[in-house]
């Protein structure tokens, strides 16, 4: 139920705001949900399947450009580039996957990280799409030639639907048969090998899926901006939702959500108050690490008891 | 491509894996004794990249420039092990991540602060600038063969290091079991230290060696730093002799990749496709080398903790 | 058809021949109990049935089927089912949510995105049964890490009957256990003779006399003896490797 207040409040959001005056909040707001969408789903892999997965922002950017790549050969329509999307970004989890995935703890962090780093220097020698230094989109994606999410309230509904889909979908998934199975093979796969599980199947599965949600949310980051650039795919993206996620409550998935409009809100106000504002967001970093392990979530639930 | 080019490309390719090498040495023994993935081992390079330049321009001496630097690098990695390292050692690998993370966005950003974000450059030392004849019509900069001198010396020093010293054997049993060796009365927070030191005088070295040659400024850790992950990750985690092997094989890789990719692709391709698909394949070539060689070893060339 | 036969198998380790051209086998129903020194590599052999480990040469079969090369989950698929020496169950869940999970590899969809388990029917009463065979029955609501050590290797034993294998590979599961609740163990694992084939690896003499209907015995990689448990008893060559020469 919890749930639903959650829902109604962020409904609720823009015409509030605009009341009171703060209605470019709620272009913060859309770039928070879609991060939100994004963190959500490396939550699933991250906190419930317990793969570190440090190449979270290629899948995102592959999702945008995605769209731009579309858009510059004349697909606009979102029926078809946003499906294409995550495709794309599913396609490539998966493919990477399939060689991440058999190794584990370190190795694979390390892995993910390369595999992040292949995509941004790929998509950052492609310079007929702006190479380095990126490209515009003159509009929006289209729904049967009309320009359904020019304007920002529609935009913010399209951004919260995807947001709240996907966090559905995340939660029936993980209290499905296939949920135990990535959770078991988070505590220790071995021991599900041995019961009969095909972890390694399971797993890849997770993953393929969960690149394809952080594909969507490339698509839409890239319609929120009407921008694309390989920074979209930095491991320095990758980090930022990680830190979404751990910021949370690893182990929550709406932790994962409310930490990305945390992590999103602090940087619009650091960044607005300092040039050098990472400097202050590395020292929050910092102290979530080692003091603040287990996020929001934790702490919640520490009160509460 | 003449014979010629391929030699300068390849001796390229030499100097880069050993400055690889010096940067992934102590990352992977980092990670081999102490069982901690440090992301911001690049802010290591970095710091012997802008202090070399830092000291050089105080006291105008290339040399004292580089020790000032090598000195400053470990004593930054030894405040950094004390104050923030240090607590994380038993924890799970995520935290260690988010905690280096936070590190490294602090430490690129204060460069950047501190210094300015314009790249910076360091010039040559007098005796060591120019160029040497090594073969007919190849003029190779004796800078650059300075870097590979101090790779392989340095790659020998590990060696003895390890095999023939007190510290090494320690460092060496302490891969294998820290806890062990500590109940048997070796120092094993000194011992971390000491590790960690080496590792960041290693790659403030690599740093401050590579500023006369490379662009100094704050994001020139970045993409070393990735490479450096790839080449344990090729080689082994843990093993010393693996980062060697992958740093060379990475370095050269890399370094021929991109000086033959364009040419290649002109094969297949016309030729203002090859020039887009050259540099792009160019640089996914070390990236699709790794997944090859995880594919079939996932452990690494030589892995060091058997699994 | 032996539920298990493994054949000339052999695995080195550099300098170490851990296991030395071993051959057995297990008939349907047989309790074969696998005894042996320390260091005589019964967890070489263990792994290496149970597909932890690969071979160097030799054969696995299973109900006829080459596994040799197979990987862990195949195995279990195909009616192997192990115990761990060091409890393996998830601490973190109740006994019946272990139990149903293990029950859950061998329903129809495993891996169902679909179906939600908190209140899956089939896998729950499965989970029961398994508890119930195992001796946890109304035990099933406790959280794993709640439960008394010989509870939780009962919980282990639960976990692999939950499948309904052919064949329980069990590694020592007596090992910590106290008096009493090796006693209840043991009588556990007497009740469910001739229902399953066993090959249990132990170290407690009185649960394998009690249990076994042929014991083998390794030393140093190889199969030294093999045979009903008092003609093992009186064998000098097992006298010998556990007693030296004198025994």
């Amino acid at each position: 139920m919890r749930a639903l207040a959650v829902l109604a409040a962020l409904a609720a959001a823009p015409p509030v705001l605009e009341g009171l005056g703060a209605g470019f909040w709620v272009v913060t707001l859309s770039r928070a949900l879609i991060f939100a969408l994004a963190a959500m789903a490396l939550q699933f892999v991250l906190g419930r399947g317990g793969l570190v997965c440090f190449g979270f922002a290629a899948f995102m950017g592959i999702g945008a450009y995605a769209v731009g790549i579309a858009y510059a050969q004349g697909v606009e329509d979102a029926l078809v580039v946003f499906p294409l999307a995550m495709l794309a970004a599913g396609g490539f989890a998966a493919l990477t996957g399939l060689v991440a995935l058999r190794t584990r703890g370190v190795h694979f962090i390390m892995i993910t990280l390369a595999f992040g780093q292949m995509a941004y220097f790929a998509v950052t020698a492609l310079s007929a799409y702006g190479g380095d230094d990126g490209m515009t989109l003159w509009s929006r994606s289209t729904l049967g030639g009309f320009g359904w999410i020019e304007g920002r309230w529609p935009f913010y509904y399209v951004a919260l639907g995807a947001a709240a889909g996907a966090w559905a979908l995340l939660r029936a998934l993980g209290a499905s048969r296939f949920g135990r199975v990535i959770d078991g093979a988070r505590q220790n796969p071995a021991r599900m090998a041995a019961l009969g599980f095909d972890v390694r199947r399971a797993q890849l599965a997770a993953y393929a899926l969960s690149g394809a949600l952080g594909g969507l949310a490339g698509a839409l980051l890239a319609n929120h901006a009407e921008y694309l650039s390989p920074a979209y795919m930095s491991w320095r993206r990758s980090g930022e939702l990680i830190v979404m996620v751990v910021l949370g409550g690893a182990a929550s998935l709406g932790g994962a959500g409310f930490g990305a409009l945390v992590v999103v809100a602090l940087e619009e106000a650091l960044s607005g108050w300092t040039q050098h504002w990472r400097i202050a967001m590395g020292l929050i970093v910092l102290a979530v690490a080692l003091f603040a392990r287990e996020g929001l979530a934790g702490a919640l639930a520490r009160l509460r008891r | 491509m003449s014979l010629t080019l391929l030699a300068v490309q390849a001796l390229n390719g030499l100097q880069l894996g050993l400055l690889l090498f010096l940067i992934a040495a102590g990352l992977t023994l980092v990670f081999g004794v102490m069982d901690f993935i440090n992301l911001a081992h690049g802010a290591q390079y970095i710091t012997g990249a802008y202090l070399a330049v830092f000291f050089y321009g105080h006291t105008g001496h290339f040399g004292a420039a580089l020790g000032l630097a090598l000195l400053a690098a470990l004593a930054l990695g030894l405040v950094l092990e004390a104050l923030v390292y240090r607590r994380l050692y038993h924890r799970p690998h995520l935290d260690q991540v988010l905690a280096t993370f936070g590190v490294i966005l602090i430490l690129t950003e204060g460069a950047r602060a501190l210094f300015g974000p314009s790249p910076l450059s360091l010039p040559r030392p007098e005796i060591l600038s120019g160029a040497v004849p090594l073969m007919d019509g190849l003029n190779y900069p004796v800078w650059r063969l300075a870097i590979i001198a101090a790779g392989l010396a340095a790659a020998l020093g590990l060696w003895l290091l390890v095999r023939r010293t007190r510290l090494g054997m320690q460092l060496r049993a302490g891969a294998d079991d820290a806890e062990m060796i500590g109940a048997l009365g070796v120092d094993v927070a000194r011992l971390f230290r000491a590790v960690f030191g080496l590792g960041a005088m290693l790659a403030g070295f690599a740093g401050a060696m590579a500023a006369p040659v490379l662009a100094v400024e704050p994001d020139m850790g970045d993409g070393v730093l990735i490479l450096a992950f790839v080449v344990i990750v090729i080689g082994g985690v843990g093993s010393i002799r693996g980062a060697l092997a992958a740093a060379l094989l990475v370095g050269l890789v890399d370094t021929l990749g991109r000086s033959l990719s364009t040419d290649v692709a002109r094969l297949f391709l016309s030729p203002s496709a090859a020039n887009d698909a050259g540099p792009a394949v160019a640089s996914m070539l070390v990236y699709v080398v790794m997944a090859a060689v995880l594919f079939a070893r996932p452990q690494g060339l030589f892995p060091v903790k058997a699994q | 058809m032996s539920v298990l036969a493994v054949e000339g198998l052999r695995k080195r380790f550099g300098a170490l021949t851990a296991t030395d051209g071993v051959s057995l086998t297990v008939a349907p129903g047989e309790v074969h109990a696998l005894i042996g020194p320390n260091g005589a590599g019964k967890t070489t052999l263990i792994a290496q049935i149970a597909g932890a480990l690969t071979p160097d040469a030799g054969a696995i079969r299973l109900m006829g089927r080459d596994v040799t090369r197979a990987p862990v989950f195949a195995r279990a698929r195909a009616g192997l089912a192990r115990t761990f020496q060091i409890s393996a169950t998830f601490l973190d869940m109740t006994a019946r949510e272990n139990a149903a999970l293990a029950a859950q590899a061998f329903a129809r969809r495993p891996l169902n995105p679909f179906s939600a388990v908190a209140r899956d029917g089939a896998l729950n009463a499965a989970a029961e049964a398994a508890l119930a065979l195992a001796g946890l029955a109304g035990r099933g609501d406790v959280r794993a890490r709640a439960l008394s050590h010989g509870e939780r290797r009962a919980l282990e034993l639960a976990m692999a009957l939950a499948g309904r294998p052919r064949l329980l590979l069990l590694d020592e599961p007596m090992a910590g256990v106290g008096r009493d609740e090796t006693h209840r163990l043991t009588e556990t694992l007497r009740a469910l003779r001739g229902k399953v084939a066993m090959l249990l690896v132990e170290h407690d003499m009185g649960a394998v006399f009690a249990l076994a209907d042929r014991v083998s015995v390794l030393v140093a990689g190889r199969i030294i003896a093999t045979g009903a448990p008092e003609a093992i008893r009186a064998d000098p060559a097992v006298r010998a490797a556990y007693l030296g020469e004198d025994g």
